[in-house]
């Protein structure tokens, strides 16, 4: 069941979450990431054929909002924190290449 | 429809519909009335994900999704959860979107389901896999075109409004079918009030399209009913150049370009898997019981398939009229409304399906978006069964009725009343002989029956069309 995590597999990992990460610091969190699995590969030695799964682990459902609206944040309250805008937009790198 | 070189295309659709018609977004009380607002002006921490913030579940959000799913046939599941797709894209704030998954554990609201309609001539069933609910992401602008804007621009005005993605089993089989079928989908909808779809992105496509033996492509970002079909024939033609030139088509995600018209390639290497799916832990499962379904039963409209039934019992015109006009909820309405007031039901549907529906097209206009009412639509076949203007005057009429003007008015401003003046038109008609000698001459022989009609076609263009077609006919024959 659990499955070694290489160094490739943590650099796929690593440019989906789009960080950078050293050879070194590859190396060490496949080790790490690896005895992780192991560690939770324990519990598929568990008998669970007629255990429900488990979705959420609050004993709640349905948990609603009524459809009614409220004022929420003025656009210079919402750009505050924005390290690029521009004419009320948040300015991002583009996307597709050419 | 096979194509004649016999190869032949598959496709799918994934149809996000807005669910705008709710007063707020799907995890906030933000108000839903976005649209045309300055950007990032119509958000809260709950949209921004700002730390500490929990999304909420609009109550109504889920009694639309089970409407929909009831109207399609699906199967409303007991108890459905969210989920989390993870992707890093500046549309979302919280770089992942909270959707719902049919893997994993995961049970989205409704499973199955199935639309008929009528592509041409040709009655057609196409079949969902799912419906289920999800979150629209912000709305990206660019300097011009996707492809060529330095930057992306940012507004998270959209993000968090309620959307109800409907995806199909890969059975459309033309981008003339995908758009038969949307448009009957978008009348389902609308009769269902949970979405106006004449709203900008109110309802946009991603389509999987693939030659039978070859990868798929999935194009994302087509945002309006009118762009799937011209969307669909640019990369099915992209596909077939390359499938024919030798090449291999990659499996791959591309972007709609609007601007430049060309599907471009998102190069991402991200596959399902890299979605990461899983529970979304700030939301609890939503258990859908008897009592809700009952509800939802019970607030069902009439939908388009019943309501083409009726309108041919109730008003005995034929189930094609019907059904054209119950294409549009609003030219259904519309159509209704008038006959209420003029009592020639066949009359009403003909001038509907024909002027009326041509001068949309041409303006690229829904019947809504006019002004034209009820009211002037009736009191123009009035003006025409009285004998005050000809069927041709009225044609003439429909653009100024489009714009709010009544019939009657721009009869009296423009004098263009029917001209039944025998000594005028008799001047004419001898004048159209004296101009047609040919024409005449085939007349006389009796022949063709049409050569008379270009006469009378003649005399009406010498009065700009408001001779009394029936008058001038009487008058020519004896003249000839």
């Amino acid at each position: 069941m659990s499955k070694k995590i290489d160094e490739n597999t943590v650099a796929h990992l690593a440019e989906l979450a789009r960080i950078t990460l050293s050879d070194k610091e590859r190396k060490e969190f496949a080790k790490q990431l690896s005895s992780i699995l192991e560690f939770f590969s324990q519990i598929s030695e568990l008998d669970t054929e007629n255990v429900k799964p488990t979705y959420h682990v609050v004993e709640l459902k349905n948990v609603f909002r009524e459809d009614e609206s409220r004022e929420g944040l003025s656009q210079e309250a919402a750009l505050r924190n924005a390290p690029q805008k521009e004419k009320g937009y948040f300015k991002s790198p583009k996307i597709v290449e050419d | 429809m096979a194509a004649d070189d016999g190869m032949q295309v598959i496709i799918g659709l994934e149809v996000h519909i807005q669910l705008n018609k709710l007063r707020t977004k799907l995890w906030c009380s933000c108000t839903s009335a976005y649209h045309g607002k300055e950007p990032n002006t119509v958000l809260c921490p709950v949209c921004l994900a700002l730390p500490g913030t929990l999304p909420v579940l609009n109550k109504r959000a889920v009694e639309f999704a089970i409407l929909l799913g009831l109207a399609l046939k699906g199967d409303v599941q007991k108890e459905t959860f969210f989920y989390r797709k993870n992707y890093y894209y500046p549309d979302m704030c919280k770089n992942f979107q909270i959707s719902q998954y049919d893997k994993a554990g995961g049970v989205p609201i409704c499973v199955g389901g199935e639309l008929a309609f009528r592509a041409g001539k040709e009655a057609r069933t196409v079949h969902f896999m799912r419906v289920h609910m999800e979150e629209d992401p912000g709305r990206l602008a660019y300097d011009g075109s996707i492809t060529t804007s330095p930057v992306a621009y940012v507004d998270y005005n959209r993000h968090g409004m309620a959307l109800l993605e409907a995806v199909t089993e890969p059975e459309l089989r033309s981008p003339e079918e995908a758009r038969a079928f949307l448009k009957k989908l978008r009348a389902i909808v609308e009769h269902l009030g949970i979405a106006d779809l004449g709203l900008e992105g109110s309802m946009r496509c991603d389509a999987n399209i693939s030659y039978k033996g070859h990868a798929r492509v999935e194009v994302k970002n087509i945002s309006s009913m009118k762009e799937v079909e011209k969307a669909l024939m640019f990369e099915m033609m992209r596909q077939k150049q390359k499938i024919k030139g030798g090449g291999e088509i990659v499996q791959e995600t591309r972007h709609w370009d609007e601007v430049r018209r060309v599907t471009v390639s998102l190069r991402t290497k991200e596959t399902e898997k890299d979605y990461r799916y899983f529970p979304e832990p700030d939301l609890v499962p939503v258990a859908i019981d008897k009592k809700m379904l009952d509800a939802a039963r019970k607030a069902m409209p009439e939908l388009p398939d019943a309501r083409i039934q009726r309108i041919v019992k109730q008003y005995q015109i034929p189930e094609y009229d019907a059904s054209v006009l119950c294409d549009s909820k609003a030219m259904a309405d519309f159509y209704e409304a008038t006959v209420k007031i003029f009592d020639d039901p066949k009359d009403v549907s003909n001038w509907l399906m024909g002027d009326v529906s041509r001068r949309l097209n041409e303006d690229l206009v829904e019947i809504e978006e006019t002004k034209l009412t009820p009211k002037a639509l009736a009191q123009m076949l009035r003006l025409i069964k009285d004998g005050t203007i000809t069927g041709k005057i009225a044609k003439g009429l429909v653009k100024g009725m489009l714009s709010g003007a009544m019939p009657a008015d721009l009869v009296k401003e423009h004098a263009v009343k029917r001209i039944d003046d025998a000594a005028l038109l008799g001047n004419l008609a001898r004048e159209v002989i004296v101009e047609n000698p040919k024409v005449v001459a085939e007349v006389k022989e009796g022949k063709n029956p049409r050569t008379f009609e270009f006469l009378v076609g003649q005399v009406m263009k010498k009065t700009k069309g408001q001779a009394d077609p029936e008058l001038t006919r009487e008058i020519l024959k004896e003249l000839l």
